[in-house]
């Protein structure tokens, strides 16, 4: 084993360990904090593998943005230290998916490139560019628009008027009307 | 400079040399912040610890390590009593990638830029397991606000930086110095303002400071912390406001290049660096005396209508100037 390989199998334990913590533990606060551990060790794993780009997006995006938008969630609403209780059933269908995806991938990795072994050789930073902007740059524009689309939508469900009718004293951007109060001078 | 020494010794070396700037250049701002903001108002700042009170932060420092280290009750215990960590070496990680002259710069990787960016928006977990774990409301509504303005300004930071690697065709932040001329201080104009207004954010400093807004809320997140851990927090506020310092430097006023025409690679270069550097980090001295704290609402307004529009308009305006003259 090469030291690249040491590295990855250290990384790559760490990320799959506290991603059983973060399944396993029973406040949804520290899921959500193992989770960033967890990501934070993909990116790990895809800089280990050369993808540098890849691996800065995953920490920015995720890690920077995701992660911190689900802490801000669970500080809102009252879940988050309460324990959270599953039954049996749940976590046998759980662990059921779960199992599921990963005979699906492992299954599909090792169909495509069988026991042996591929070089690592990450594309770099003017490589990537090159293919989303040059060589793929349709289905990434669709991608766009497909997010676009999703944006306005929520912006448009967030403001959607109580009810389903639209009355305007119902639209949440509009003050409700304050009365006025007498005071009593004397 | 130092390709004849082994590898482990050069690595070494150069931690050491990034450790003792993290610890040395927030303390120097952080003294000269206590001067300035002293001088601005009408009174001395401290005098009595050492020369001209040199020596204050030292002291400070001293005080901090002796208070006792309380954990409340109510507060969830790892998560409390690791959060300045996870606030304080992110900072670190990015400060070694920040090229202080042409040869100085102790980690060089190619998307040093994204890799800066990255790592700083880590910090801000750090700050919501401190509002959260602490068990504390004011915490809680402290981390809320930090989470939320964070989030919003992380955008327009992220987009300013971008319009300026766009035109200089690279993110590595070597290159974009490398590739800096003096018209940028026009064509980038925008951008520089969005991002130094994005990073006082990112910074939670004033105006920005709702998330520790002392007459509303405590000290927000920090409100449950003592002594050493308080401390972290204060030299993760002080780094983070000596890297974004740096950073604006380096993508906007053209790093180490002086103006003359010269490569800038040794201490000159340095010294241009810090000369820059020290002007922007009085900027955010100076807009902490200068204006209010600006409501919480008005904050996210501020962010969306204004920073975000601005932040795309000089983007389109830096494709079509790397357009036409590319």
């Amino acid at each position: 084993m090469s030291g690249l390989d040491v590295l990855f199998c250290a990384v790559a334990l760490v990320t799959a360990g506290s991603a059983l913590l973060s399944v396993t533990s029973r406040q949804v606060l520290h899921a959500a904090l193992w989770l960033v551990v967890t990501l934070g060790g993909l990116a790990g794993c895809y800089l280990v593998l050369g993808a540098e780009l890849v691996a800065l997006v995953q920490l920015l995006v995720y890690v920077g943005a995701v992660v911190v938008l689900v802490l801000f969630a669970l500080m809102l609403t009252r879940s988050g230290g309460v324990p959270v209780v599953t039954t049996v059933p749940q976590r046998v269908a759980a662990g059921l998916v779960g199992a599921g995806t990963t005979v699906v991938l492992g299954g599909a990795l090792l169909s495509a490139f069988g026991w042996r072994s591929v070089p690592v050789d990450g594309a770099s930073n003017e490589q990537v560019a090159a293919t989303i902007f040059g060589t793929d740059v349709w289905p990434f524009e669709l991608l766009s628009v497909l997010l676009l689309i999703a944006l306005v939508a929520a912006v448009a469900v967030a403001r959607a008027p109580v009810g389903g009718q639209d009355d305007p004293s119902q639209r949440p951007d509009t003050p409700p009307e304050i009365e006025a109060v007498q005071g009593d001078a004397s | 400079m130092l390709a004849e020494l082994p590898w482990a010794l050069e690595a070494g070396l150069k931690a050491a040399c990034v450790l003792a700037a993290f610890l040395t250049l927030p303390l120097a701002l952080g003294q000269l912040e206590h001067k300035l903001m002293g001088h601005m108002q009408g009174r001395l700042g401290p005098m009595e610890a050492g020369p001209h009170g040199l020596g204050q932060l030292v002291a400070d420092g001293i005080k901090f390590a002796q208070k006792e280290d309380v954990t409340p009750a109510a507060a969830d215990r790892p998560v409390f009593r690791l959060a300045p960590a996870v606030a304080l070496v992110p900072y670190l990680v990015a400060l070694s990638a920040i090229p202080v002259a042409a040869t100085w710069v102790a980690v060089d990787v190619p998307a040093s830029l994204l890799l800066v960016l990255a790592v700083t928006s880590v910090g801000v977990i750090g700050t919501l397991m401190a509002g959260w774990g602490s068990g504390n409301k004011y915490s809680l509504l402290g981390g809320l606000r930090a989470g939320a303005q964070l989030v919003s300004y992380e955008l327009p930071l992220v987009l300013a930086a971008a319009s300026v690697a766009m035109a200089a065709g690279t993110l590595s932040l070597t290159g974009i110095v490398q590739e800096w001329s003096w018209w940028w201080l026009v064509w980038q104009a925008p951008a520089a303002a969005v991002f130094l207004a994005a990073s006082v954010a990112e910074l939670q400093r004033t105006p920005f400071d709702a998330p520790v807004a002392d007459s509303e809320i405590v000290f927000g997140p920090l409100t449950e912390y003592t002594g050493l851990r308080f401390a972290f927090f204060l030299l993760a506020e002080y780094a983070g406001m000596v890297l974004m310092a740096l950073l604006f430097t380096v993508l906007f006023l053209g790093g180490w290049r002086g103006p003359w025409d010269d490569a800038g690679g040794g201490v000159v270069g340095v010294l241009w660096t810090l000369l820059k550097a020290t002007a922007v980090a009085v900027g955010f001295l100076w807009l902490r005396v200068a204006w209010p704290r600006v409501r919480e609402d008005q904050l996210q307004r501020f962010a969306w209508l204004v920073l975000l529009p601005l932040a795309l308009v000089q983007l389109a305006i830096t494709g079509a100037g790397v357009v036409v003259l590319g």
